[in-house]
């Protein structure tokens, strides 16, 4: 209980200080921070339209990020949800096209499974990579994005390209029912509804399930995993499998509820976002909901800041550097603050 | 940057001293502003960054020029993907900032538009793509010129000023308007030189500085003295060119800054058009939903010739403009080989500079090309 109160509040400080040092970039340049944050939070999170935009936004954020805080409890700093996302966007169109004619809802979900599972084994690649031969998995992640990358341009420009499309190099279509609409009444896809589902199953799996708490033990300590007797080339695979398959499933998402096929506008970060997410988060898979939420609405009413004050998009980004640097400075001080330090040797 | 300065309240200050003031005229003068038209919003979407010396600023440049109109009020975002993003943000400046009129300037927005244009019928949603057909919503515009044109012009130039005979094209994706660029860079430059040659690369990314510089410097190493890169920002292909000493020519807006000795000239775009759909929507008048065309209908321009460029060549690149306008110039006319030899136009066949459907449907490289589409036959 104390422990969540110390995050809470080092949270909330490292968000303030955050905010605070905003304020003085935007005084450097002549602008008065209280009309940019009201401005911030109409577009991001003031009106019931602002809120369907920052979900909109937040909704592939809570997949890409769990392909970070899955694999982040057994040890492993994956940051391969940009590629595993892109293949999982391509392999839910080939399984989209290939299994053409089913009813609607069994397609949907074939093309989500596809998605999943090519995710899913996309960055299993890089956990046996770092299980048979020691291959650091952070760099064979981050290459896999660009293979993954090159693989769908090569595969859209040709092999599957489809040629009815007269300005934008693209691929096939999946059929038009296995695409969904919005979730009724809520203006967002149900990318939505699937992001908060995989964050509250990841955080059941690895707080309360056997294998969750094997994959803990393998983050802890590799050498005690391994004494003690447990599997942990499967475990690392698992992991590595479950953080994929959640970002190959927003890649799949992107397709049944956005795209309908596959192109380069798969490849706009969201895996890279996904990063900041997870370690904004520190990597538990309910906080990643809040800020996937949080960022989600900073990106949503950026462009709001970009037209009123007719900044340039890089001031939002300099906020989103800012948070990030807070959150991850304030890591420092757990465990040193006095109030809570009673509590933890208490505890 | 201009246009992106942080001086907001003055520029505030500005637009609304504006709106008032078209407000005071609309009390005085009914009539007046029945010609004149309410007060609009108006919204760009860009993908990328406004200052790219490419794409997105040639529609910066329309958005400069539909500011000025009166009672327009402009609004612009960057950096916006072309995913579910864009359709919130349009419909974030429809229901934050009352924007009536969207100009969404990305070819992948236009799925977004038609997702979304019959939700607000009261705005008018101008996509830069051409890709309007029957049955699409009748608040919906497509409007995109035939760069071939400006690009023929280029290669006029381009065929006087080269010495060693050699040209080169580089193009971003496999697509026909680049076919068609490329073709009319070819086919400008054989009309003055009939044995210039064009390499051709495809490099199958619409921005990617460095394949886009090797291509360059691979091609002067060939000896190829004018170059012309149809990439979203040709800023790396034209310096890349004036650091090698060679010649080139612009795409999309006027770069000639970029390279004072070597520039010849340039394709680019006239989105400032857009400007009277801002007026028909404002004044309830008619439009077009579909607007294609070239120099006889205003939609293309050409660069600021380079000083490099002599009079006698200027002239005879502004004779071919003057014949595209007046329609007496075909880009496509027989006889046309492509460069595998086959026939593709017989002697005395001519293809309409607006005949769109043909256009569409280049998938080759005319006859001078060395290089290859990259697509199956």
């Amino acid at each position: 209980m104390r422990a969540r109160a110390e995050t809470a509040l080092i949270t909330a400080g490292a968000l303030a200080l955050a905010f605070a040092l905003f304020g003085l970039f935007l005084l450097a340049n002549r602008l008065n921070p209280l009309e940019v944050y009201a401005v911030l939070w109409l577009g991001g999170f003031g009106t019931s339209f602002s809120l369907q935009a920052t979900l909109t936004q937040a909704a592939p954020l809570m997949l890409t990020a769990l392909c970070v805080a899955i694999p982040a409890r057994a040890g492993l700093l994956v940051i391969g949800g940009e590629g595993a996302l892109v293949a999982g966007g391509v392999c839910a169109v080939l399984a989209g096209v290939a299994a053409a004619g089913l009813p609607a809802a069994v397609g949907t979900a074939l093309v989500c499974a596809a998605g999943a599972a090519a995710g899913g084994a996309w960055i299993a690649m890089a956990g046996a990579l770092k299980h048979r031969r020691g291959v650091n998995e952070t760099i064979s992640t981050l290459l896999l994005n660009y293979i993954a990358i090159a693989l769908l341009n090569h595969l859209v420009s040709g092999p599957i390209r489809d040629h009815t499309v007269s300005l934008k190099v693209t691929s096939w279509s999946i059929p038009q029912p296995y695409m969904v609409d919005a979730i009724p009444g809520v203006g967002v896809h149900w990318g939505l509804a699937l992001g908060v589902l995989a964050c509250l199953a990841a955080y059941v799996l690895l707080r309360y399930s056997v294998p969750g708490f094997a994959i803990a033990v393998l983050g802890g300590n590799a050498r005690a995993a391994q004494l003690v007797g447990l599997p942990i080339g499967r475990l690392t695979l698992l992991a590595c499998a479950l953080g994929g398959a959640a970002a190959g499933l927003a890649g799949a998402v992107e397709i049944v509820a956005v795209h309908g096929a596959a192109s380069s506008s798969l490849v706009v970060g969201f895996g890279y976002a996904g990063i900041l997410v997870a370690f904004l988060a520190r990597q538990n898979p309910l906080a990643i909901v809040f800020f996937a939420f949080l960022v989600g609405g900073i990106s949503a009413s950026g462009g709001l800041m970009q037209r009123r004050f007719d900044m340039p998009d890089a001031a939002t980004q300099v906020l989103q550097g800012m948070i990030f640097l807070c959150v991850l400075g304030s890591n420092a001080l757990y465990g040193r603050v006095r109030m809570f330090r009673v509590a933890r040797a208490g505890a | 940057m201009a246009g992106s300065s942080f001086d907001s309240r003055r520029r505030f200050l500005n637009e609304a001293g504006r709106i008032v003031s078209a407000a005071g005229l609309a009390a005085a003068w009914p009539t007046l502003v029945r010609a004149q038209g309410k007060p609009i919003t108006v919204g760009f979407l860009y993908t990328g960054v406004r200052q790219d010396y490419g794409w997105n600023q040639a529609h910066t440049v329309a958005a400069r020029q539909i500011s000025r109109l009166s009672g327009v009020k402009v609004l612009e975002q960057e950096n916006v993907p072309e995913t579910a993003e864009a359709e919130k943000v349009m419909e974030s400046m429809i229901r934050l900032d009352g924007a009536r009129v969207l100009f969404p300037t990305s070819f992948g927005y236009w799925p977004f538009i038609l997702k979304i244009a019959r939700r607000y019928p009261e705005v008018l949603f101008v996509h830069a793509g051409g890709l309007w057909k029957e049955g699409d919503p009748a608040n919906t515009i497509g409007y995109r010129g035939y760069m071939e044109e400006p690009h023929y012009l280029c290669g006029i130039a381009a065929g006087r000023m080269s010495k060693t005979g050699k040209i080169g094209f580089i193009g971003a994706k496999p697509l026909y308007f680049i076919f068609n660029n490329c073709n009319g860079f070819i086919l400008g430059a054989r009309s003055v030189n009939p044995k210039a040659t064009c390499q051709v690369v495809i490099t199958g990314d619409w921005n990617n500085p460095v394949k886009e510089a090797e291509a360059v410097n691979s091609m002067v190493d060939q000896g190829v003295d004018v170059i012309v890169g149809n990439c979203d920002s040709p800023k790396v292909v034209i310096e890349t060119a004036e650091r090698r000493g060679v010649y080139s020519c612009g795409y999309h807006t006027d770069l000639s800054a970029l390279a004072p000795k070597g520039f010849l000239s340039g394709a680019e775009w006239n989105w400032g058009k857009g400007a009277e759909f801002v007026r028909a929507w404002q004044t309830k008048g008619s439009y077009p939903n579909l607007l294609r065309g070239g120099f006889k209908r205003d939609m293309v321009k050409l660069s600021p010739f380079g000083r490099a460029v002599p009079e006698a060549v200027r002239a005879e690149v502004l004779k071919a403009r003057q014949a595209f306008a007046d329609d007496t110039l075909a880009l496509y006319q027989g006889p046309l080989r492509d460069n595998e030899g086959n026939m593709v136009l017989k002697a005395g066949q001519r293809i309409d500079n607006e005949d769109n459907k043909y256009k569409l449907g280049v998938k080759f490289l005319v006859e001078g090309a060395i290089g290859k589409t990259g697509l199956a036959r």
